[in-house]
């Protein structure tokens, strides 16, 4: 096995007394795609909170060579992990080159921000046309360009996305994923945490099952696809 | 760069500005007084817009800053300990205490927000104000309900801000001298305010508002910025809080009670959250109305009806709230609203 990306220990998340992740192990290797399927409420956005530091947890994260849970989360970003949040979180009252330039903070040089910029409303031309709109008046999908197009302005090694097909159309669904897919091919490693199984299994090399705060099957999408468990429940046959 | 137009647009601004205290003070001197605390809670809104209008974090407690700034100018100048400092000495020294009192309630608020950060700043404008209430026993650090006496007025040489001197066949009255410090005052608060909202700083103060999670991920330090926000918008309340037991001579734990926060807010969001010259204008509108309809209501009433029908008081709230109504209803983002939440509104009616 390479040496993993990101690799997460025993991880766990509790809301109060109630637990969300309850002890799971899992690791991503550079250059890959990978995804943490399962239901609503079984833990899936939770784990990526907590590898994102946004939510305090139990257990190991390991990143590169380093532990990352006792940084906070604002050093993430430099450090080239990025989250793309759920629900699309981007500043609403900014326009769309406001927030993608919000995703290059951290960063001082101004010539690569330049080029990185350039490079996204290459990837992503329909942000370009709408570079000078409010953010909050673009289309949820756009939307969704937009967080991801902030994501990558911090040049990532490892992007975390989650459930970027949210509420989405089923075009633009099929959009995204090839934005997404192209991201991925450029060498970004990347962990995709979705409801929409076959979606992601069908992009992702590898898959993990969550049911309850626990992953319950870890294989490669091919097998996942073809297992007979995971067609009756998420896939709907 | 400005164009000849504009330059000489802010000339003639100038010249009102420096003219007004003495057209002002042919009229009556007690509106020169007005002026001055239009001027300070102009400061204060300025102050409080970095907290709500910058950073989006709502504060009802915001009187307490300036609380904090009035009792250590007391403190430091007057019989009451028998110190007797100078303002230049006392006015920073009120802006730190201001500025760690509020760091002290920031720093426990940090993940609250919306509603449940304006009830923990209400309480916390409540206990500093009955802190200053209490604290006359066993030391007699505040003087109770009495207040403080006998305040010193700022002195710069023979300069002397509570009497009159004459230059030139122009006197200077107190209040005019005052008026000229507050107004420099006011400019050097209005330069930072202008340049913090467009630095690193304002964005991301402006990032934090919009979505505090995205604002991480983005590799900002929420933490730290929140609280600068708290502590600058305090640093503000204070210096204004200096002058203010300056000017007055006097100050009392009455002064500093829930209305004046809310007067303090309903400024900011009347002229337009988040845009300098709008919390200018809204504090301007709201510090001169009440005191223009306290000066009319009683003689226009007399004129028309021979006899006072309303009490001036009420019909002067009864109007300045109808003012505050009509204002939310017609123009929602405020008088002059900040340039983002315009379009953003804007677009929405499209």
């Amino acid at each position: 096995m390479a040496q993993a990306l990101l690799e997460a220990l025993n991880l766990q998340v509790h809301y109060g007394g109630i637990a969300a992740v309850k002890g799971i192990s899992f690791a991503v290797e550079q250059g890959e795609m990978v995804c943490l399927i399962g239901a609503n409420g079984a833990g899936k956005t939770s784990t990526l909170k907590a590898l994102a530091r946004m939510i305090p947890s139990r257990g190991e994260i390991h990143y590169g060579n380093r532990r990352i849970e006792t940084l906070p989360s604002h050093e993430l970003i430099g450090k080239g992990l990025a989250l793309v949040p759920e629900g699309r979180g981007v500043f609403a009252r900014l326009t769309v080159a406001e927030n993608l330039l919000m995703g290059a903070y951290h960063r001082n040089d101004a010539n690569g921000i330049a080029v990185d910029l350039a490079r996204i409303y290459d990837l992503l031309p329909r942000l370009k046309e709408r570079s000078s709109q409010v953010a909050g008046t673009l289309s949820g999908g756009e939307q969704q360009m937009l967080a991801i197009g902030r994501a990558l302005m911090g040049r990532p090694k490892l992007l975390l996305l989650d459930e970027p097909s949210m509420g989405l159309a089923p075009l633009m669904v099929q959009k995204v994923f090839e934005v997404v897919q192209k991201i991925a091919a450029e060498g970004v490693t990347i962990l995709l945490v979705e409801q929409n199984a076959r979606l992601a299994l069908e992009v992702c090399s590898r898959g993990y099952v969550m049911e309850s705060g626990l992953i319950t099957l870890a294989d490669s999408s091919v097998a996942l696809l073809a297992d007979s468990r995971v067609r009756t429940a998420y896939l709907g046959e | 760069m400005k164009t000849n137009r504009e330059r000489f647009g802010l000339a003639l601004i100038a010249i009102a500005l420096i003219a007004l205290p003495f057209v002002l003070a042919s009229v009556g001197t007690a509106w020169v007084r007005i002026t001055n605390f239009a001027v300070l809670f102009t400061l204060l809104s300025l102050g409080l817009n970095i907290v709500v209008g910058f950073a989006g974090l709502l504060d009802l407690g915001y009187v307490a800053f300036f609380a904090v700034g009035a009792y250590v100018y007391a403190l430091l100048a007057s019989p009451h300990f028998g110190l007797h400092l100078p303002f230049w000495v006392i006015l920073p020294i009120g802006a730190t205490v201001a500025c760690i009192a509020g760091v002290v309630l920031g720093a426990p608020t940090l993940r609250l927000r919306g509603d449940y950060l304006a009830i923990v700043t209400l309480g916390f404008g409540e206990i500093v104000r009955i802190f200053m209430n209490n604290l006359s026993s066993p030391v007699n650090l505040t003087n109770g309900p009495k207040g403080i006496n006998r305040i010193d007025p700022f002195q710069i040489g023979p300069l002397n801000f509570s009497a009159s001197d004459s230059f030139g066949g122009l006197v200077f009255s107190g209040p005019i001298k005052y008026y000229y410090f507050l107004l420099l005052v006011l400019l050097a608060v209005i330069i930072i305010n202008r340049r913090l909202q467009d630095s690193r700083i304002g964005r991301a103060w402006v990032a934090i508002r919009e979505d505090e999670i995205a604002a991480r991920a983005s590799g900002i330090n929420t933490r730290n910025i929140k609280l600068l926000a708290f502590a600058m918008g305090a640093s503000f309340g204070g210096i204004a809080g200096g002058m203010f037991a300056a000017i007055q001579g006097f100050v009392s734990p009455e002064s500093f009670i829930l209305n004046e926060s809310i007067m303090i807010l309903a400024m900011v969001v009347l002229g337009g959250m988040g845009n300098i010259w709008g919390v200018v204008a809204g504090a301007v509108l709201l510090s001169f109305v009440p005191e223009l309809l306290r000066y009319t209501v009683e003689p226009a009433q007399k004129a028309l009806f021979g006899k006072l029908l309303v009490d001036p008081e009420v019909l002067r709230m009864l109007i300045f709230g109808l003012a505050l109504v009509l204002t939310m209803r017609f123009r929602p983002a405020g008088l002059w609203p900040e340039m983002r939440h315009r379009r953003e509104l804007d677009q929405d009616r499209a």
